[in-house]
């Protein structure tokens, strides 16, 4: 085999990740080097070898989604655990026994922040399939509807986008009666804008496309077109702002809870750990807040890993915009 | 023998007129050349015709009747640009389906391989993905085909292959070639009659 091919090989191991072929590629090198051939130094390998950057996202694609998977499952089997208060374990600093320390009523931090967490996720899951639905539905009308629906869909848009969030999410969940559903709901109703335009603009192109046109020449029904051409396109899009929306939908759950007009408070939930915490703070409680704040942000980082990896996976020329 | 004709047709893209009361009419034992300068109208004349645009005063006629609304349109149009007319997401062999039963004959007189039918079209060249647009236009069996400068991106081998088939293709089951080029000579070797858009 020629040298240039042995580099080839090898360069493809590399870029492949490939064990089987790079060990052969090395194998080669040595056979070569001790038959006396000089190989020149590779300068471009890498110096650390690693996986190549599809499979690298891959693997943080589902190492997140594990552990976010895990939290809600083992939050929902601790949730009783977390309701549970022992006062002769009260006010107890972080320790190996107590990981996140103990509160005033002596609930375990660490039980308590996770069985929260799940909370949180669960309204996070619905908020943002409801969300999601509501967009793809009012983005494809926008788009199919004519210009009419065009118009009101898109006003819409613009007017919830242009309120904040917050205040409108207060004002959903206070009118629900607060409490889980009208945390849900609240965070469902305000979170559709944007993933809205996106589809919105996503089906417009295609339909203005010239394949549409040709399926439609060929005979096809605009029922065909919507499953064939218009359906795969969005897909991706939805997918990905359907899990990009899950930690703008925990985050804001978090933050009506912690300002008294989401879950009650004897609910194990962040945003309630937090706004009690407060009172603790200047007596040096300092877990009581520290611990679960981290957790909550370490959540939200994860579904946004994850999302962003996604959509690397699934558009990989437009992810780098 | 089947015609299509224009009649009194009328199109404007906002302020600019491209055709007024402009008639025309094809039949399908002919093959004619449209001819005319750049940003003339000739890709509007082939969307016109083919029933992708309606005109805005006038009628496109076949046989005295509008083209039909339902089912496949009996004037396929063959795009300038084949990677626009294929939809990025779907292999060729779904590309091809959406237009029906396929004659194994066409594909393999076509030059198209079996193997590309399992690709997408970003990985098939240009005059590769134009074959297919041609397969899947006659899949349909229309009475006239309108070819839109389809020829401009594909070597000179290639050109002929392409061309002697449609041209015996269009004969075998009389089926009206309708050409856009700019090619002095392919109108010369195929036309038999050469329609200059700034006459009419």
């Amino acid at each position: 085999m020629s040298r240039k091919h042995l580099f080839a090989n090898e360069e493809s191991a590399l870029h492949e990740g490939n064990d089987a072929s790079l060990q052969a590629a090395s194998v080669q090198a040595a056979t070569l080097s001790a038959q006396g051939f000089e190989l020149p130094t590779v300068f471009h390998r890498p110096a650390v070898r690693r996986f190549n950057n599809r499979r690298q996202t891959k693997l943080i694609c589902l190492v997140s989604a594990a552990i976010l998977v895990a939290i809600a499952l083992i939050g929902v089997l601790l949730m009783p655990v977390a309701m549970e208060s022992d006062l002769s374990q009260a006010r107890q600093a972080p320790s190996f026994e107590h990981p996140f320390g103990t509160d005033n009523l002596g609930h375990d931090m660490l039980i308590r922040t996770v069985a929260g967490l799940s909370t949180s996720i669960g309204i996070g899951l619905f908020a943002a399939l409801v969300s999601s639905i509501i967009a793809l539905i009012l983005g494809t009308v926008a788009a199919l509807g004519g210009k009419k629906a065009d118009a009101c869909i898109t006003w819409l848009t613009d007017l919830m986008l242009g309120i904040p969030h917050i205040v409108f999410l207060l004002l959903i969940s206070y009118a629900l009666g607060k409490g889980f559903w009208g945390v849900a709901l609240g965070v469902a109703f305000t979170h559709w804008p944007s993933l809205c335009r996106v589809i919105r603009a996503e089906v417009l192109q295609v339909k203005q496309s010239s394949y549409v046109a040709v399926a439609r020449s060929l005979g096809r029904s605009p029922l065909y077109i919507a499953l064939h051409h218009v359906l795969p396109a969005v897909l991706p899009q939805y997918l990905v702002g359907l899990i990009l929306m899950f930690p703008h939908a925990i985050l804001h759950e978090a933050a009506i809870t912690f300002l008294g007009f989401g879950l009650p408070p004897e609910q194990p939930a962040i945003g309630i750990i937090l706004s009690e915490s407060m009172s603790y703070l200047s007596v040096g409680m300092w877990w009581l807040a520290v611990f679960p704040g981290l957790a909550l942000l370490l959540v939200v980082l994860l579904f946004d890993r994850a999302g962003q990896g996604l959509r690397r996976l699934l558009d990989p020329a437009r992810a780098q915009e | 023998m089947s015609v299509l004709e224009l009649q009194q047709v009328s199109f404007s893209y906002g302020a600019k007129t491209v055709f007024a009361n402009c008639s025309l009419s094809f039949d399908s034992h002919e093959r004619v050349a449209l001819y005319a300068p750049s940003g003339r109208g000739k890709t509007t004349l082939c969307r016109l015709l083919a029933g992708y645009s309606k005109p805005q005063a006038g009628q496109v006629l076949l046989d005295g009747q509008p083209l039909p609304q339902m089912g496949p349109c009996p004037v396929q149009l063959i795009w300038q640009h084949p990677e626009q007319a294929l939809d990025p997401l779907l292999r060729m062999q779904t590309s091809l389906q959406e237009a029906g039963p396929l004659e194994e004959d066409v594909l393999h007189r076509l030059g198209i391989k079996p193997e590309w039918l399992t690709r997408y079209p970003r990985e098939l060249s240009g005059g590769e993905m134009q074959r297919f647009c041609i397969a899947r236009a006659l899949a349909v069996h229309p009475q006239f085909l309108i070819a839109d400068e389809i020829s401009t991106m594909l070597d000179a081998l290639t050109q002929v292959q392409i061309w002697d088939f449609l041209c015996s293709y269009c004969d075998e089951h009389e089926v009206g070639l309708i050409l856009v080029t700019h090619s002095q000579a392919l109108q010369d070797r195929l036309a038999t009659r050469v329609v200059n858009l700034d006459s009419l």
